[in-house]
């Protein structure tokens, strides 16, 4: 039998049923969620499923919604099945203030270092991740960059002239 | 039989300093000797993070070729080196290895700060990019570009030639470049 | 021993498999005996060796921790993050044609590569469908910036295993190659090339001139690049057997592209999901069988061959389509030609439009992949309708795969550890976005 996206969303709903939502095809990549108790049950089942060998983890990454309060946060799987060549989406959402997922370092060497890189960009703490410290910050930094919240500038310049970037406050008049 | 020996008389040679000359001796001033043998043998550091290094790489090749600038031998360790050539972007993870390395340098030590990202940050405006590294260490040339084409970073190189043959042999002891380095807290 | 189906290719290795297989069991075994780590030596301890963030022959800023045993390596921890430029987090200010040049700086050595791949994601995006001349362009694009790629890549491999000539001879034909760029979009590396839509202008003599030159001149270096290194006995003493993977560890880990290719996967982004008119063209996946620096050197360079005959095909295609089609007509989303912008109204009122964020952009999310020098580079694009990218997140293969480095020099040399990190085309850039 094929493997066709309506194959594979068959096979989850038999396996997980309600826990299942957000299932949509964006420009043709399957997409849906879990739980995030349940994430570690859904990667192990699409990797040792003999038809659906998703066996490689293309990417692991998050995404900040301030707006949905309670799921702030998705964690966001990327897997891939290179036999067959079908790609997945799958994600988890979090709450902010406990932003705690289990680690798919055991399933997928590779996560450990993607996993590392969400930490430190967005503050989602991975569970039974083997080294769960920042990798590309400096390690004394004390917030989590790509959240929506946080600025791109460097705060501390003293140097740069608001004023001639259009982002100061009107004081060009004033003596 | 052998060839008559042909001698290549298209080579450039670098100017004799004024001085007076006479039957056996040649007396010019220590400066003068002394800036001509370091400004044509400056060996370079390529501290190369980015892209520039890249162009750097290219400069090193046999189109470009820096090694007829004198800068045949590249080392990679600060003890040996004369000339810093700072290439790519420097984050601020980098800046306490940068300034080690400028430390580790003896004098008289120049610094080539190449690409925009290490004269002012760049494009990269960003919590985690050092906006230039005139921040930590001083500096003696900038070479704008990004990347810079490697006739700009050749330009960059003549013009610390042009510093290193200037400079005077006291001025490492000076008053004033005392104040520059206590202005880095370098001692 | 490397399967290809180009048959005049293979330049006469003949070794057999299992004789070689032996060699590199020999040569572990023997290195083994000659220095035996005892165990209950009262002196054993092991000395910690720091491996960058500054290197010898400029690799990129990233480091390894190494605890030696004497010349050993017992254990490396590396750490990443020294060139952090937030790329993602400036991806959410900039509207997408701003994009372009950030995703020049991921990987460096082959910028266009880079631009490419984004503008296909926002066209996949968008709904473009590109006229089959742009592809042919950008396939030859692509393609030289592969061989460029490549051409740091086995050079370095050279010089740090010793033999700087090597890199001498193809440097020159790099210089070629960022010639060609500078006709084409004015800049030698990082070269922002390409618009959402096609290009921004078309091909000229010159570079049909310079291309033909290329590929007139450049087989004849490779040739002698190969003669250097493949059969010499001292490279291939320092390479084979050095950083081996197994196909299971080199998936699990994430390597996608010549370092999985050279463990015997045989999977390609360019035949499994064909973008940009790959399909058109006829070429062969080299593919290695033992996953050591060997195996990745000599794909790399029959990956270059291939990409020559890539070129030559494009060309050839390019030639039977109308030769003034550039750019898809995508009024809403490519700017018009500036004469159009100052004499008709249309054109202006487009103009405004797109430089000011007025177009409509779908709101949806896309991944899109291309195959990258080293890998598998993926832009993962989230868009809510605004002008510039709600989240915008690289795939980026270096990264990716820097985390099986420990594992490949577990109880190598450390000129091993060296040979190993550079056959592995680390560029920090792309590390570290």
């Amino acid at each position: 039998m094929a493997l066709t996206n309506e194959n594979i969303t068959q096979r989850l709903t038999e396996k997980f049923g309600e826990d299942l939502s957000e299932v949509e095809e964006p420009y043709g990549l399957l997409t849906f969620s879990a739980p995030k108790l349940l994430n570690l049950k859904v990667l192990q089942f699409l990797y040792d499923d003999p038809e659906l060998r998703f066996q490689f983890l293309t990417d692991l990454t998050a995404v900040h919604y301030p707006d949905r309060k309670g799921a702030e946060l998705a964690v966001v799987y990327l897997l891939h099945n290179m036999r067959d060549n079908i790609r997945i989406r799958f994600k988890v959402y979090t709450d902010i203030r406990e932003p705690d997922v289990f680690s798919a370092t055991a399933l997928f060497a590779s996560a450990n270092w993607m996993e590392r890189e969400t930490f430190d960009f967005f503050g989602v703490r991975f569970v039974g991740h083997p080294n769960l410290k920042r990798i590309l910050n400096v390690d004394e930094m004390d917030y989590f960059p790509l959240r929506k919240e946080y600025p791109l500038e460097d705060q501390t310049r003293v140097d740069k002239d608001d004023d001639m970037f259009g982002r100061g406050t009107d004081k060009w008049f004033q003596p | 039989m052998g060839r008559p020996v042909r001698f290549n008389t298209k080579v450039k040679m670098v100017e004799m300093p004024e001085g007076q000359t006479g039957e056996g001796y040649f007396a010019t001033s220590f400066d003068k000797v002394i800036g001509l043998a370091r400004k044509n043998s400056l060996w370079p550091l390529p501290f190369a993070t980015s892209c520039c290094g890249i162009e750097f790489m290219a400069t090193m090749g046999s189109h470009y070729d820096i090694a007829r600038f004198g800068s045949e031998r590249l080392g990679f360790t600060p003890r040996q080196c004369d000339l810093l050539m700072v290439m790519g972007t420097i984050a601020k993870k980098m800046g306490p290895i940068l300034r080690e390395v400028y430390l580790q340098m003896s004098e008289p030590r120049w610094v080539l700060a190449v690409g925009a990202c290490a004269s002012s940050g760049g494009i990269f405006d960003t919590y985690s990019v050092l906006q230039g590294i005139d921040q930590i260490i001083p500096v003696d040339v900038y070479v704008p570009g990004c990347p810079p084409r490697p006739e700009g970073i050749l330009d960059g190189l003549m013009r610390i030639q042009e510093l290193v043959g200037n400079e005077s042999l006291r001025h490492r002891n000076s008053e004033q470049y005392q104040d520059l380095m206590d202005a880095y807290g370098i001692q | 021993m490397m399967t290809c189906s180009a048959g005049e290719r293979t330049n006469g290795f003949n070794l057999n498999h299992e004789k070689r297989r032996q060699a590199m069991e020999d040569q572990v075994v023997s290195t083994q005996q000659h220095m035996p780590l005892s165990q209950d030596s009262l002196e054993k301890e092991t000395t910690t060796l720091n491996l960058g963030p500054t290197h010898p022959a400029t690799h990129g800023v990233f480091q390894n921790v190494l605890e030696m045993d004497g010349e050993r390596v017992v254990s490396a921890e590396p750490t990443v993050g020294y060139i952090h430029r937030a790329f993602e987090k400036i991806a959410e200010r900039r509207p997408f044609y701003q994009v372009t040049p950030l995703t020049d700086r991921l990987n460096y050595c082959s910028s266009p590569i880079n631009n490419m791949g984004w503008h296909l994601t926002v066209e996949k995006l968008l709904g473009i469908e590109t006229p089959k001349r742009v592809d042919y362009m950008r396939i030859i694009i692509m393609e030289l910036a592969r061989i460029s790629d490549h051409l740091i890549c086995n050079s370095v491999v050279g010089v740090d295993s010793g033999a700087y000539s090597g890199f001498l001879y193809v440097m020159q034909y790099r210089e070629l190659i960022y010639e060609i760029y500078e006709e084409i979009c004015g800049s030698r590396l990082t070269t922002n090339i390409g618009r959402v839509g096609g290009f921004e202008r078309n091909f000229n003599d010159t570079v049909y001139q310079k291309l033909d030159r290329f590929l007139r001149e450049y087989p004849d270096v490779l040739k002698e690049f190969e003669n250097l290194f493949n059969r010499n006995r001292i490279f291939i003493d320092r390479t084979v057997g050095v950083g081996r993977i197994t196909p299971e560890r080199a998936l699990n880990y994430g390597f996608t592209r010549p370092n999985l290719r050279a463990t015997g996967v045989d999977y390609d982004v360019r035949v499994a999901t064909p973008y940009s008119s790959y399909q058109d063209l006829e070429f062969s996946v080299p593919v290695g069988s033992t996953g050591d620096s060997y195996d990745r050197f000599l794909v790399r360079n029959e990956e270059m061959w291939q990409s020559l005959s890539m070129i030559r095909q494009a060309l050839a295609l390019m030639k039977k389509e109308p030769s003034d089609i550039y750019h898809a007509q995508v009024p809403k989303y490519y700017l018009p030609e500036k004469a159009d912008v100052y004499t008709k109204m249309e054109a202006l009122i487009w103009h405004f439009k797109i430089v000011m964020g007025e177009t409509d952009i779908p709101p949806g999310e896309v991944y899109h992949s291309v195959e990258g020098a080293n890998g598998e580079l993926g832009f993962y694009l989230i868009s809510d309708g605004g002008r510039a990218a709600y989240r915008l997140h690289f795939r980026r293969p270096c990264f990716i795969y820097y985390q099986a480095y420990p594992e490949l020099i577990k109880n190598a040399l450390l000129s091993d550890a060296v040979v190993c990190m550079s056959s592995l085309n680390l560029i920090a850039g792309e590390m570290d976005a």
